[in-house]
């Protein structure tokens, strides 16, 4: 029975060990594998970095000075929680820095209501409300977009308590522009490596661990450069 | 002396219990590491298969560390269920069973084929296989304790 016992403790021990050093190397060479693309799109494109695509499209919606020293690329769905606890925090640090650092929003719609939602931010945004439509959409989210029963039939009566022009919004809610829009963001993150949101990226350099505290590091980092 | 005497101190060799075991622990960290390491999403069949296999790697150890001669009792009818909802999700998965009856809405879809390593083998199959394996060697080592009891 002892000798069971070290037995099975000893196996046990070698594969998570094993297990363990299967982690770090695939990790390394996914870390390895990324920074060659990150370098080879620099170097196919010099301008490429934080300012031209695929981190920002001409119709990002971004805050903050364009000639801002730090980018925030966040790529986000108005449908996910964690985007909705991280947005007080982003919109903080966004006044602690204010002129020095912009934010661009993207879409990573990961939930059955992401692109009407992304389409009502559009929409709010072509009447020059769309971060108010954000605060909103994220404010309201446990009852538009409750995960047991959704309900994006509310999201006009959002754009209504904003004063928008109800009209022009149901005009562009859901047009294909719009679907356009929130695909060409997608693929965009797609091909940065973004799974999950919110997904943030520091004048091009992806953060690593979500959170108020890195996220600041990182923007410091950046500005110290 | 052990809390838990032994229900017998037979002399009947545990070297298929220990198969089962290794594969079970095995299946368990490989699992963990498509989900954990390679961020590998598991569809909800995934999910069930999970729940049946994770303990296996505990029990089963448990079980020889005691000698416990009831080890393939509650071992195997989770290895059992395992391979129920393995064999519906290899169906599901190689299109024997039309995908619209898969009870997979959200998330990734049970039959996405996510790796797919010299062409043949895939997650689910390998799944399959070790619940076939630890259910073998289960059954092997029920058969050598009753004979070596008998």
């Amino acid at each position: 029975m002892k000798k069971d016992l070290y037995r099975v403790a000893g196996i046990a021990a070698v594969a998570i060990v094993a297990l363990a050093l299967g982690a770090a190397a695939y990790m390394r060479s996914q870390k390895a594998e990324r920074a060659q693309q990150v370098a080879q799109q620099a170097a196919q494109n010099p301008k490429a970095k934080a300012d031209g695509p695929p981190f920002i499209r001409p119709h990002s919606h971004s805050h903050g000075p364009m000639d801002a020293k730090v980018t925030v690329v966040e790529f986000l769905d108005p449908e996910c929680e964690s985007c909705r606890a991280m947005y007080p925090l982003v919109k903080h640090l966004l006044g602690q820095y204010e002129g020095k650092v912009r934010l661009v929003i993207r879409y990573m719609p990961l939930h059955p209501n992401s692109l009407m939602a992304a389409s009502a931010l559009e929409a709010a945004g072509a009447q020059g409300r769309y971060w108010e439509m954000l605060e909103s959409l994220f404010t309201n989210q446990p009852q538009w977009g409750s995960h047991h029963a959704p309900k994006p039939e509310l999201i006009p009566d959002y754009a209504q308590q904003l004063g928008l022009d109800m009209g022009a919004f149901r005009s562009l809610l859901n047009s294909a522009a719009h679907k356009t829009i929130v695909e060409t963001d997608r693929t965009d993150g797609q091909s940065l490596g973004v799974t999950g949101t919110p997904t943030f990226f520091v004048n091009g350099r992806q953060l690593e661990r979500l959170g108020y505290e890195s996220l600041k590091a990182l923007i410091d980092e950046e500005l110290a450069k | 002396m052990s809390l838990h005497a032994p229900a017998t101190e037979d002399a009947g060799s545990y070297a298929f219990a220990y198969a089962a075991w290794v594969i079970a622990l095995l299946s368990t960290l490989g699992s963990l590491f498509f989900g954990e390491v390679m961020k590998l999403p598991p569809c909800t069949l995934c999910w069930y298969q999970r729940i049946c296999l994770f303990p296996l790697s505990v029990l089963i150890a448990i079980g020889i560390v005691l000698r416990d001669r009831n080890l393939p009792v509650y071992t195997l009818p989770l290895a059992v269920g395992g391979l129920g909802i393995s064999v519906y999700h290899n169906l599901l998965y190689y299109g024997v069973i039309p995908e619209t009856l898969s009870p997979c809405t959200q998330g990734v879809s049970c039959s996405t084929r996510q790796i797919e390593w010299f062409g043949f083998i895939t997650i689910p199959a390998m799944a399959l296989l070790a619940f076939l394996g630890i259910i073998v060697s289960l059954v092997a080592h029920r058969n050598r304790q009753k004979r070596s009891l008998a």
